[in-house]
């Protein structure tokens, strides 16, 4: 064994899965976590956990991987993160955990994320239970929203003793993870399915089908449904479009609902009935992880997939595993291009996609190179769908139907980023509804300290 | 599970339900909608309040059969139960949050195309129940489409009623009544019209015409119905609306119907070839356009 290098973690091959929708990475059995699980060198002063949004022990949960008790790794794992299964797939390790590794100075990282995941998996296969609070509060939290915030909010005020119900809009528990990331990312029956039942079984209720802002307000859980404190992790909002001519032609799609379609009304098995066309050629604008899931949705449903992406490779806001994922199933990148105009027939039936080429300046506010087109570069691109994929913007529906909740010049809700607190009384905030669409650990991150707030507040009251 | 506690045909392919949701009869207002799925493989289906009962809990529905699911979902009967019901969606009509005053002295007109009764109804009942007589205008294929009739008569100032083969009342569309009542000496402020995309167009341009600010509210497809997924948005002047959280009320002189009417029909193979292999069950073997 290379004590420098990963122990490689099996995948299905790229020819084969981008005809599929099962799981590409196929993790760790027990021998390969164990093996690699001595990579770590136990680092005292663990530069990991600093890296992580949660602060797992990641040294200890390792070091019982090691001496192979998976059960002990799993509840060291439990103290810190109500979703291994999940964050294990989906954090970005490189930039976190990872990141910092000691190891990834002269060789490759100890690979964190694949580690945590095998623990996790492991636990659900061998139906290790979480452990039940013992103590009872006697307070009610409202949590609205069981996405990555809302869930982990949810289940760290649960193990505080307190009732806890969250309020779902859509019919299915998740968030996210069940209608954004996609199922060969992140399978929903197992480890989505696991994490939310887990939840449940710390005493969380979830009620699916209520929209907070229409069925009921803020002011109405705190007022007439006896909730003592409330947690908005409501989510990112509403997808952005880019302004161009011809782009509400019929088979421009945000990724939001390509996603939505695909994920959480399945409707790439047959058997369900909510119908999601089938394209020769697909250009997908927009170069994060949510445009490598369209991108990579749509690959999967036969067609010929194009990542348009206005600046360079070196700017892709997705994870490098995404995008490494993506070129190894065909998929082709459009780089240093942006489009003008999508081209239609006379019944709005997308012909395709005016661009033009660019390349990159000085570095704007983001500090990454501003991109400039190049006069005379425009061409066209035949296509018969275009899958916008450009962010999102927050959802008005809570902010503006709950009194003295203030939001900033984004329209995000104001939050303090410690405890959660809004400038409303009892009401905390956290996630993509707070800082705008970012990842599943950050907002996971907001729902703790979230939970800690609400916990300081209702016990000062 | 959201159980139905009534069931009945109210013309051919259009369903009535009352389907039990605390929740949403609590807090719904004219104007909104809601989505209902009916099992685990079923579509998210925006339909219309047509309406509610706060006491008994409990919100009226009425379904078309247009595609597969809605034709699954009208076998459904009193006892049955949707998996999933959400609501109320979008925001309530303008105008309940007008002046009751204000809205005493107006000269109001709905007209109702269609299934567009079902939505028109609620915002009449909430008028009359606030003292405000309003014109009505209920328009239909033949007799045996037009869906409400006494119970929009309960609640309407006047109601008229029309046809197009001219099997009931009198022949012709609801833009031709409102012509002939205006022609007739009648002046509106304001008119509210649902139906089909195609009626609400052409309703729109007449009363551009007679100046006629007009409220429409547009049902294009949909699949959250909270604001995420952006299937629903439509031109409404220069700018680009969410029907779901911005609607699904809009000033119909500013709305582009063409491009919604494309927009709708985008699916409608989709939805066809759903409904052939629904009608053919096992037998299903090509014809769709789809499978050999």
């Amino acid at each position: 064994m290379d004590v420098m290098k990963k122990v490689p973690v099996r995948e299905q091959a790229p020819d084969v899965r981008n005809k599929n929708f099962d799981e590409v990475c196929l993790g760790y059995n027990k021998e390969e976590a164990m093996e690699e699980a001595t990579r770590c060198l136990n680092c005292k002063n663990a530069r990991c956990v600093q890296g992580c949004p949660v602060s797992i022990d990641i040294p200890a949960f390792i070091h019982q991987v090691k001496e192979g008790n998976i059960e002990e790794a799993y509840k060291i794992i439990g103290k810190s993160s109500a979703l291994p299964a999940v964050c294990g797939r989906v954090c970005p390790q490189e930039t976190q955990c990872e990141g910092q590794c000691i190891r990834g100075i002269k060789g490759e990282s100890v690979s964190i994320g694949k580690l945590e995941r095998f623990v996790a998996d492991w636990a659900r296969e061998n139906n290790v239970e979480p452990e039940k609070p013992t103590e009872k509060k006697g307070k009610k939290v409202a949590v609205i929203g069981s996405g990555p915030s809302g869930l982990t909010c949810a289940g760290d005020l649960a193990k505080m003793g307190y009732d806890v119900t969250i309020f779902e809009a859509l019919h299915e528990a998740g968030g996210v993870l069940v209608y954004g990331i996609p199922e060969f990312r992140l399978p929903k029956s197992t480890v989505v399915a696991h994490e939310v039942e887990n939840v449940k079984k710390l005493g969380v209720k979830i009620e699916t089908n209520v929209v907070i802002g229409k069925s009921m307000t803020i002011d109405q859980l705190l007022e007439e449904e006896g909730f003592d404190a409330v947690f908005i992790g409501s989510g990112a909002g509403l997808p952005r479009f880019m302004g161009i001519p011809g782009e509400n032609a019929n088979e421009v799609f945000s990724a939001n609902e390509y996603l939505t379609r695909s994920n959480l009304m399945k409707a790439f098995k047959d058997e369900y009935d909510t119908p999601i066309a089938r394209f020769k050629k697909v250009a997908i604008v927009g170069g994060g992880n949510v445009a490598m899931d369209a991108a990579r949705t749509a690959l999967r449903l036969g067609a010929e997939t194009h990542i348009v992406y206005r600046r360079s490779e070196e700017e892709l806001p997705a994870r490098a595993e995404e995008v490494h994922h993506a070129k190894e199933e065909g998929i082709i990148f459009d780089l240093l291009t942006n489009p003008t105009e999508i081209l239609t027939d006379d019944k709005g039936n997308v012909t395709g996609m005016k661009c033009i080429k660019m390349e990159l300046g000085e570095p704007d506010a983001s500090g990454r190179r501003k991109p400039v087109e190049i006069p005379g570069s425009e061409f066209v691109m035949e296509l018969d769908a275009v899958i916008m994929s450009l962010g999102t913007s927050p959802n008005p529906l809570i902010s503006s139907t709950t009194k003295g909740l203030d939001i900033n010049k984004r329209k995000c809700i104001v939050a303090e980023e410690e405890t959660g607190k809004t400038s409303k009384e009892g009401v905390y905030a956290g996630g993509d509804a707070v800082t705008g669409a970012a990842t599943v650990i950050l907002a996971m991150g907001a729902g703790k300290a979230g939970a800690k707030g609400i916990d300081e507040f209702l016990s000062n009251n | 599970m959201y159980k139905i506690l009534k069931a009945e045909k109210l013309a051919e392919k259009i369903f009535l339900m009352d389907v039990e949701a605390p929740r949403v009869a609590k807090h719904c207002e004219p104007g909104q909608f809601v989505i209902v799925k009916m099992d685990d493989l079923g579509e998210r289906i925006p339909l219309t309040i047509c309406d509610y009962d706060r006491e008994a809990g409990t919100i009226t529905i009425v379904v078309q059969i247009v595609g597969a699911s809605t034709e699954k979902m009208s076998h459904l009967k009193a006892g049955d139960a949707f998996e999933d019901f959400v609501g109320p969606l979008g925001c309530p009509s303008e105008l309940i949050s007008k002046d009751v005053e204000e809205l005493k002295k107006m000269n109001i007109v709905f007209i109702a195309g269609g299934l567009g009764t079902a939505p028109v109804y609620p915002q009449v009942k909430w008028m009359h129940e606030h003292g405000v007589d309003v014109d009505v205008i209920v328009g239909a294929k033949n007799k045996e489409l037009i869906i409400l009739e006494e119970e929009m008569k309960a609640v309407a100032g006047n109601l008229y009623i029309t046809t197009d083969d001219g099997s009931y009342v009198r022949k012709g569309m609801g833009t031709d009544v409102l012509k002939d009542l205006v022609a007739e000496g009648k002046h509106y402020d304001l008119c509210v019209a649902i139906g089909p995309m195609i009626m609400m167009k052409f309703v729109c341009l007449l009363t551009k015409e007679l100046g006629i600010p007009t409220i429409v509210s547009m049902n294009p497809i949909m699949v959250d119905g909270t604001g995420m997924c952006g299937a629903c948005r439509l031109k409404v002047g220069d700018e680009i609306k969410f029907a779901c959280v911005d609607g699904p009320e809009f000033d119909g002189h500013l709305v582009d119907f063409d491009q919604a009417m494309k927009r709708s029909a985008m699916y409608r193979t989709e939805e066809g070839r759903a409904m052939l292999k629904l009608q053919e069950g096992d037998t299903h073997h090509g014809g769709c356009g789809q499978c050999n």
